[in-house]
């Protein structure tokens, strides 16, 4: 009973945010452009032609998804903060976990896009060859999660403040820090070509994801309190 | 009967500043209760109180049964309660009928009362396929106010219900506020335009310095015609 | 009624006791103790640097118990707690940083590697001055310390998760690790405990004071309301103060 209705409101939420994203195409438009960017400006800063871009592919990857995951973060709680929406939020009724796991979900779903794109990118431009499939998606499932939830939770706590675009990477970044490191180390052994040792950053990864939707089901009714 | 709105010497903050510095107010079921005064007496904060979104920190306070001290009674009271507000809360990006759909679903209530809100306000037809974004600021209230009465709220809470409405809307809007006090649901409206809300008002109360002020209902009518 | 300073008698002979424990620390780490055999004498940095280092978990430690207790109990008495605690906690994470990078000067050539736990601090230094700005954003007090609360709580979690995310990265590629499992002769142990106690004494005399000013400082704000209210009453007579006024 408890679990339907966290996950119709779950539903109602990430429906409203998807349709949302769907008409106004920022993510498509705006922040999937500006993530292939990154990628470019990465090719200018080092020299593409030693190997170092190929070398660093994973570790790019991860911090131009960071990066442009940032700005998603952003503009999804924006718009709940603009216009009393937070408000009507509150006023409701509907249960916070699933407000959370509503906005959170289609957090990842916008960061998977994303993936997908810098996937293509990195692969046209800096010639990766992925290899150990079942890694590759399974590590972007887990550390796509855990981004999404600790950036959730972040996100409802700066989206009323005025500082909000300067405060969420000051407080997100640190936190997230494991998440880049696991993921990258995790794609890096893919990329070589033994998985073996990129299964244990996975679990890492999914400790992380598991503790912050865990908190974030518990503690964002009261974070999204606040008036 | 127990009313619906009972405030005595309620305190609100904001911030550290008391909005409401001492309220005392009851409001009965089926009445419609007109709240007015000069700008930063206090009204928009106390309808926010009663829908349960400030906190009461001194005083008593209970609406429709809970008792806005406690924060799960604040929350509980949320659900049963309808706002209207300054703010429209409506998302740009969205058509007017996703916008009622959304908040009709997220409080509970089908998509048959979401488009019947929506037909009641005339923002249905061509209308409910626009943006938000590109509506005037009276449609766009007019939309903010379909996505208030689709929640069949008992207590309505109106902020400045006619602001930004032509005469034809705000006939409307009278209607709709007469038809839910009839069928037993409670108002309270927040007004410094007293000449139109007083007639609709069955009672009046007015604020000034977050308290409220003895102000006979015959003086307010006398005063308008 | 509010006291003019924050000592007492307990703060004076903490404040004392620390300061001759001070004095002893420095003959027994400089004189007393004898240089090392590797290292010489750099590695009497680690009288400073373990004992601080030990003082920031303290800190971080007794700012999350504030925390989690805040949001249990809601009483002011915690949330101070953490507060002061965190605060104080990042001065010697700062210290422990410092001194970390000063060690690391002549022992491995450079001011910084990426050592497992230079790096595990770093990331906890800027979590915890995160959590020091949200905690400063103007706010009604409820609100400001369900945020700060969370924000500790959420940064505490993930300080295990950081670490052994970095110590197995960095175990990976390198194991010069900031190890002091070295032997350690009978005089370096002894001026070892010492040092710790002396910082143990130092944080909880600073921790004390810094309670009482984060608590005068709730006192006074609190004080306000009661004037507030009747001020506010009376602007129904004379009508609304400026906005600016508020």
């Amino acid at each position: 009973m408890f679990h339907d209705t966290v996950l119709h409101d779950a539903g109602v939420i990430a429906g409203k945010d998807l349709r949302l994203e769907w008409r106004s195409r920022v993510t498509t438009n705006q922040i999937a452009p500006f993530a292939l960017l990154v990628l470019i400006l990465f090719a200018f800063a080092l020299d593409p032609d030693r190997g170092i871009l190929t070398r660093a592919t994973a570790g790019l990857f991860w911090v131009a998804v960071l990066f442009s995951g940032l700005l998603a973060l952003q503009r999804t709680f924006a718009i709940e903060a603009a216009d009393g929406n937070r408000d009507g939020l509150r006023l409701s009724g509907l249960d916070p976990a699933g407000i959370f796991l509503g906005k959170a979900g289609a957090v990842a779903l916008e960061l998977l896009v994303l993936e997908i794109v810098l996937g293509a990118g990195v692969a046209l431009m800096y010639g990766t060859i992925f290899r150990s499939w079942l890694l590759l998606v399974v590590t972007c499932l887990v550390a796509t999660t855990g981004v999404a939830a600790a950036g959730s939770l972040y996100g409802v706590l700066a989206a009323g403040l005025r500082v909000r675009e300067t405060l969420l990477p000051l407080l997100l970044l640190p936190i997230l820090a494991p998440v880049l490191l696991g993921a990258t180390r995790s794609f890096e052994a893919a990329l070589a070509g033994v998985p073996s040792d990129g299964w244990p950053w996975v679990e890492l990864l999914a400790a992380f994801a598991v503790i912050y939707v865990a908190f974030g089901v518990l503690a964002f009714g009261s974070l999204l309190e606040e008036a | 009967m127990e009313p619906v709105v009972h405030f005595r010497a309620a305190v609100s903050l904001l911030g550290r500043f008391p909005a409401l510095a001492g309220v005392d107010l009851d409001v009965q079921r089926g009445s419609i209760a007109l709240v007015h005064g000069p700008n930063g007496a206090g009204k928009t904060t106390l309808l926010r109180t009663c829908a349960g979104l400030v906190p009461v920190v001194d005083g008593e306070a209970v609406v429709l049964g809970h008792d806005l001290r406690q924060a799960a009674d604040r929350r509980a009271v949320r659900r049963r309660v309808g706002l209207l507000s300054h703010a429209t809360c409506l998302y740009d990006d969205l058509t007017v009928a996703d916008n009622v759909r959304f908040w009709a679903r997220a409080c509970g209530a089908t998509i048959a009362e979401a488009d019947a809100a929506m037909s009641a306000l005339g923002v249905d037809g061509r209308l409910a396929d626009v943006s938000v974004a590109k509506l005037s600021a009276g449609q766009r209230r007019r939309t903010s106010i379909a996505a208030m009465i689709a929640r069949r709220p008992e207590l309505w809470l109106l902020d400045e219900p006619h602001a930004g409405l032509d005469a034809a809307a705000r006939d409307v809007v009278d209607g709709l506020v007469r038809a839910a006090a009839a069928a037993g649901a409670t108002v309270v409206i927040a007004s410094h335009e007293l000449d139109r809300a007083t007639a609709l008002a069955t009672d009046v109360v007015r604020l000034a310095g977050g308290t409220v002020m003895p102000a006979p209902r015959e003086e307010v009518t006398a005063g308008v015609s | 009624m509010i006291p003019e300073h924050t000592g007492s008698r307990a703060t004076r002979i903490i404040g004392a006791l620390t300061l001759a424990g001070f004095a002893a620390m420095l003959v027994l780490a400089l004189v007393v103790s004898p240089p090392d055999q590797v290292q010489g004498d750099a590695a009497r940095l680690i009288y400073l640097h373990v004992p601080v280092a030990i003082a920031m978990n303290i800190g971080f430690g007794l700012n999350a118990f504030g925390s989690a207790m805040w949001l249990w109990k809601k009483s002011r008495w915690c949330d101070t707690l953490a507060v002061a605690a965190a605060e104080i906690g990042l001065v010697f994470t700062a210290l422990t940083l410092l001194t970390g990078m000063i060690w690391g000067r002549p022992t491995w050539g450079v001011y910084w590697t990426w050592d497992a736990r230079l790096t595990s601090f770093s990331l906890l230094f800027l979590m915890y001055l995160g959590y020091l700005v949200v905690r400063q954003l103007p706010a009604d007090p409820e609100v400001r310390n369900r945020r700060a609360a969370y924000v500790a709580l959420l940064s505490f979690v993930d300080v295990p998760i950081v670490y052994f995310s970095v110590s197995w990265w960095r175990s990976l590629h390198q194991s010069a690790t900031l190890s002091l499992n070295t032997t350690i002769s009978g005089s370096m142990l002894f001026t070892l405990f010492v040092s710790i106690a002396v910082f143990i004494g130092c944080f909880a005399w600073l921790l004390l004071h810094r309670f009482r000013v984060a608590w005068l400082e709730d006192e006074v704000e609190a004080k306000g309301l009661d004037l507030a209210i009747s001020e506010r009453r009376a602007e129904a007579l004379v009508g609304p103060r400026p906005v600016e006024a508020r």
